[in-house]
């Protein structure tokens, strides 16, 4: 299987790779790992007319503290991300998300950026950075912005990304120290996306839980951030009736679509016990 | 469309040639340069035939244009054996514990188990498991893979091997 034809740009700045951008329109696009667009382009999903290929410029690569926010720049790998000692220490939920992601060989060349930017509903790190409070910084021709992770996901594959722009960092606040966490994945086998997946992130004061913030993967056309589920639980020692109020709570929320993972039913079925499972985990951590 | 030079250094030896931007990097290494033990199995990027090491990675090569690989180190299952032509531990440990049956996934299984091993000399059996999670046998199983790889550690760190108990 060989891609349809297209022009090969590698700018070495985001100035330049905004500039082609704006310049070659809405046929062009920005290219990271590839390993979500270059399976669409050979099945011939997606046709771009000209692939901007950002390995070229190093402003987009590293991972620094801002304060209390852990920088990440947006073609910083999966690899990076499980290499990085800062990550492991400040926000393990990132490497044990990261590690869930596809399989070795991926990992090496799929950046963060790209997960987040591509808008499918399937990927792994959208609903993390929704419950870590993230934020995204896009470029574009009239300068940069910034837009929350819960703001940025509008559609399957639709999101705030203005033509012209590129998501050039990710911006996460540090959690808490002593926080507990837990990124539960349902997949059919190694690789896959999640039939449905639940992030944890939250703080136990006394042996109740005082803040609590629940993202979901792939049960939905849109990461989802379970609102109502988490208010459920705080407050609580998480005791069985709480977390089945907090599953009920967000199984209410979800939509996912009924594909070869499963009907409808049992997708938000077992999106529901992966809640359960990360509340439990996230709990058992938490110091 | 118009071709691009591209040069990069493969198996120690500087290689050059005209490629489409849409050419595969697999593609390129089978077809302009010759060297078909990197092999096409699913081209969807799951099975790991393809595999090859670039720069220090395992990267799948029917995921990455050949124009990308511009500048780049890459060793092929080609590269693998001792520089005397006599099987690298890697290799001898496939054989020795018929890590294969039909063979095809092969290649990928050793390029990818010698980034593992460079970057983990002694991996535990689950995570070799884990580190070769993205290449797919479809005709055996991974056991004797995985033994395979556990001589070919045994004789990298200088240690006898020896089978664990069934």
């Amino acid at each position: 299987m060989i891609p349809g034809s297209f022009s090969y740009y590698r700018p070495a700045s985001v100035a330049d790779a905004v500039k082609l951008l704006s310049d070659l329109g809405e046929d062009a696009r920005p290219l990271a790992g590839g390993h979500s667009l270059v399976p669409m382009m050979k099945l011939r999903l997606a046709t771009p007319a000209h692939l901007i290929d950002l390995h070229g410029i190093a402003a987009l690569k590293g991972i620094r503290h801002d304060g209390n926010n852990l920088v990440i720049g947006a073609m910083t790998t999966q690899h990076e991300l499980l290499a990085s000692d800062e990550v492991a220490k400040a926000m393990p939920i990132l490497h044990e998300a990261a590690l869930l992601i596809a399989d070795p060989q991926v990992r090496y060349r799929g950046t963060i950026g790209g997960n987040v930017a591509n808008g499918d509903p399937g990927n792994d790190m959208p609903a993390l950075m929704m419950t870590l409070g993230a934020t995204y910084r896009l470029e574009g021709a009239g300068g940069a912005r910034d837009v929350a992770a819960a703001d940025f996901y509008q559609g399957a594959y639709f999101t705030a990304l203005e033509p012209g722009e590129i998501l050039t960092s990710v911006s996460v606040p540090v959690p808490p120290a002593g926080h507990g966490y837990a990124y539960e994945k349902l997949k059919r086998k190694v690789g896959d996306y999640a039939t449905a997946a639940a992030a944890v992130v939250l703080t136990v004061s006394g042996g109740k839980v005082a803040t609590c913030s629940i993202g979901l993967t792939n049960v939905h056309e849109t990461p989802l951030l379970a609102v109502d589920a988490a208010k459920a639980v705080i407050g609580t020692s998480l005791d069985a009736a709480t977390l089945k109020k907090a599953a009920t709570a967000a199984e209410a929320i979800m939509a996912p679509a009924a594909d070869a993972r499963g009907p409808i039913e049992y997708r938000k079925h077992v999106g529901g016990i992966m809640v359960t499972r990360a509340l439990q985990r996230a709990a058992s951590r938490a110091k | 469309m118009a071709k691009t030079h591209v040069t990069m250094k493969v198996n120690g030896a500087e290689v050059e040639g005209l490629v489409e931007p849409r050419t595969l990097l697999v593609h390129f290494i089978r077809e302009n340069l010759g060297m078909t033990g990197t092999h096409i199995g699913c081209e969807t990027t799951h099975c790991g035939a393809c595999t090859v090491d670039i720069d220090g990675m395992s990267v799948k090569s029917c995921t990455m244009f050949a124009v990308q690989a511009q500048g780049s180190d890459i060793t092929t299952i080609e590269g693998m054996a001792n520089a005397d032509g006599t099987l690298s531990a890697l290799q001898e440990g496939f054989r020795m514990m018929h890590g294969l049956q039909c063979g095809f996934c092969t290649p990928g299984m050793i390029m990818r188990a010698h980034r593992l091993l460079k970057e983990n000399a002694s991996p535990s059996e689950q995570e070799i498991r884990m580190g070769i999670s993205g290449n797919i046998c479809r005709c055996t199983g991974y056991q004797n893979i995985v033994k395979a790889i556990q001589y070919a550690s045994a004789k990298i760190n200088g240690v006898e091997f020896r089978e664990a108990a069934e």
